[in-house]
């Protein structure tokens, strides 16, 4: 039908107004045009953003149903040796682009200036639940490992694999350095003034309270500044990136 | 955007005698008392079929993100036990892409997003500075007393003739007004609201619409809104002329037949 294959000319004009496409990357047309709109989505949210917090609720609108997705229960020997104990043995990798590598304990991560937010999960799946969390402010950890100027996003690596098995891929995500340093973004480490459960990441997660939950690494094993995530993994910044989501999740 | 009607420039060059040459968009005289009459220029053309191509993606798109959850609810968090309303798994055949996939269906839809608010801008920008908006759909004391009428004669799938067929009806009227600067909008707004950073960016179009949960139960009912409309829209183009009004939304010409002097 002529209308129709005048509006598929017009959306691929369009599409391809948007910018033109890395040629190295060999990707298709459309997939070209799907990814200049992911970052065109990116590039206007965060120029309207800016540093501006997500909206923080009441003790009164906290959810008494949170759910926990993805991994619940991770099975890794490692992790459940660290768990036997209490995490007591547990300690936060952070190195990579910085000029002072640090190894904290839990206790210590406590000792680090933290924040307490009441803020509303995003899953991607559509749904939304609020919780209380408190955490150790990213933006001091960071200034304390002392980033490389190089150093453009911050990969964590994750104990858990969804699949459960020992050599399964382990979780990982990736947040460029601007969105760590925001106010909000913290390592939590305490749920609804509760030590952080088992289902929803302990001993540590990220809170990244602009982005959708998928984004917000649970059981954090360890934290690499690094200038490019084109190495690690499948190359696209995340266990779910690799699998087709898009790594800019605060749409 | 030259074609929206603006009178040719008289040619003085042409042999003397000859009568003035019409207006290009003039009416045209046909057999039988019929006349083919100037309706949509080429810009409503051109922003009319994109949209349908980037609104048919959207909600095929929107219906493969729906299935990842399907279920809604009111408020600024959802309450699993309680859902306000659950959906059955989809077909296919309903979706794009054609299998669930929720990462490559928000990809879909974010893109036709794009193009459907750009388009959607370029049609509000034109229908505005043009005077169309005002000329063609603003209903007038008139129009608005005609309201029954107007009703009576949809349900007996009455369609004007003659001098009437050149105007939009009442009915019309506040059909396509509540489209474009209630529906659509809303689709926009509900959709941002959805975002994240958009919360954080514009809380308060959050705590208008009553919570991320509300926006998108909203995002839903004003989509299946649109989708009624859709669904109305071709069946009275059909029952109402499917190739007159084609050719129309085609080529921009529109034929009008004349009133019958002895009815029935």
């Amino acid at each position: 039908m002529i209308p129709e294959r005048r509006g598929l000319i017009l959306g691929a004009g369009a599409a391809l107004a948007l910018g033109g496409c890395d040629r190295v990357a060999r990707t298709s047309g459309l997939q070209c045009s799907l990814k200049k709109a992911e970052q065109v989505s990116q590039r206007s949210q965060r120029a309207l953003a800016r540093d501006r917090l997500a909206p923080e609720y009441e003790e009164k609108d906290i959810s008494s149903d949170f759910r926990a997705n993805g991994s619940v229960d991770p099975q890794a020997s490692d992790y459940l040796a660290l768990k036997a104990n209490g995490f007591r043995d547990y300690r936060l990798i952070l190195d990579g682009l910085v000029e002072n590598p640090l190894s904290l304990s839990m206790t210590e991560i406590r000792a680090r200036p933290s924040r307490t937010q009441i803020t509303k999960h995003d899953c991607v799946e559509g749904w939304s639940a609020i919780a209380k969390w408190k955490g150790a402010r990213l933006s001091r950890i960071l200034d304390e490992a002392r980033v490389k100027p190089e150093a453009r996003f911050v990969v964590f690596y994750c104990f858990d694999a969804l699949d459960q098995t020992e050599d399964g891929d382990r979780y990982y995500e990736s947040i460029d350095v601007p969105e760590a340093r925001h106010e909000q973004t913290i390592l939590a480490y305490e749920m609804n003034d509760q030590t952080l459960p088992i289902a929803n990441g302990a001993p540590l997660r990220l809170r990244l309270e602009r982005q959708l939950g998928y984004k917000m690494a649970k059981y954090i094993k360890r934290i690499e500044l690094v200038e490019s995530f084109d190495h690690i993994a499948g190359g696209k910044g995340g266990y779910w990136e690799d699998r087709g989501y898009s790594w800019y999740a605060g749409i | 955007m030259t074609d929206h009607g603006v009178a040719d420039t008289v040619d003085d060059e042409r042999p003397q005698g000859e009568a003035a040459r019409p207006h290009r968009h003039a009416d045209r005289p046909l057999t039988g008392g019929r006349i083919d009459t100037w309706r949509h220029p080429l810009t409503v053309r051109l922003t009319h079929w994109l949209n349908v191509f980037a609104m048919t993606i959207l909600v095929m798109s929107g219906i493969n993100i729906l299935m990842a959850h399907p279920h809604l609810y009111w408020g600024i968090r959802s309450t699993f036990a309680d859902p306000w309303m659950s959906f059955p798994m989809a077909p296919d055949w309903l979706m794009v892409p054609m299998r669930r996939d929720l990462g490559a269906a928000r990809g879909w839809h974010f893109l036709f997003a794009w193009i459907f608010v750009l388009n959607g801008l370029v049609y509000l920008a034109f229908i505005t500075i043009s005077g169309r908006l005002q000329r063609m759909m603003e209903p007038t004391r008139a129009d608005l007393a005609d309201i029954p009428h107007s009703i009576v004669e949809h349900a007996r799938l009455k369609f004007p003739k003659g001098e009437e067929a050149r105007r939009y009806n009442v009915l019309q009227k506040l059909t396509y007004l509540l489209v474009l600067l209630v529906l659509l909008p809303m689709m926009l707004a509900t959709g941002l609201a959805m975002s994240p950073m958009m919360n954080a960016a514009l809380p308060e179009l959050l705590w208008i619409l009553g919570g991320r949960q509300s926006a998108r139960t909203l995002h839903f009912l004003a989509a299946s809104g649109l989708v009624g409309f859709v669904f109305v829209h071709v069946a009275l183009v059909v029952v109402a002329g499917f190739t007159n009004n084609m050719r129309s939304m085609i080529t921009g010409w529109f034929v009008i037949e004349p009133e019958k002097e002895d009815a029935e």
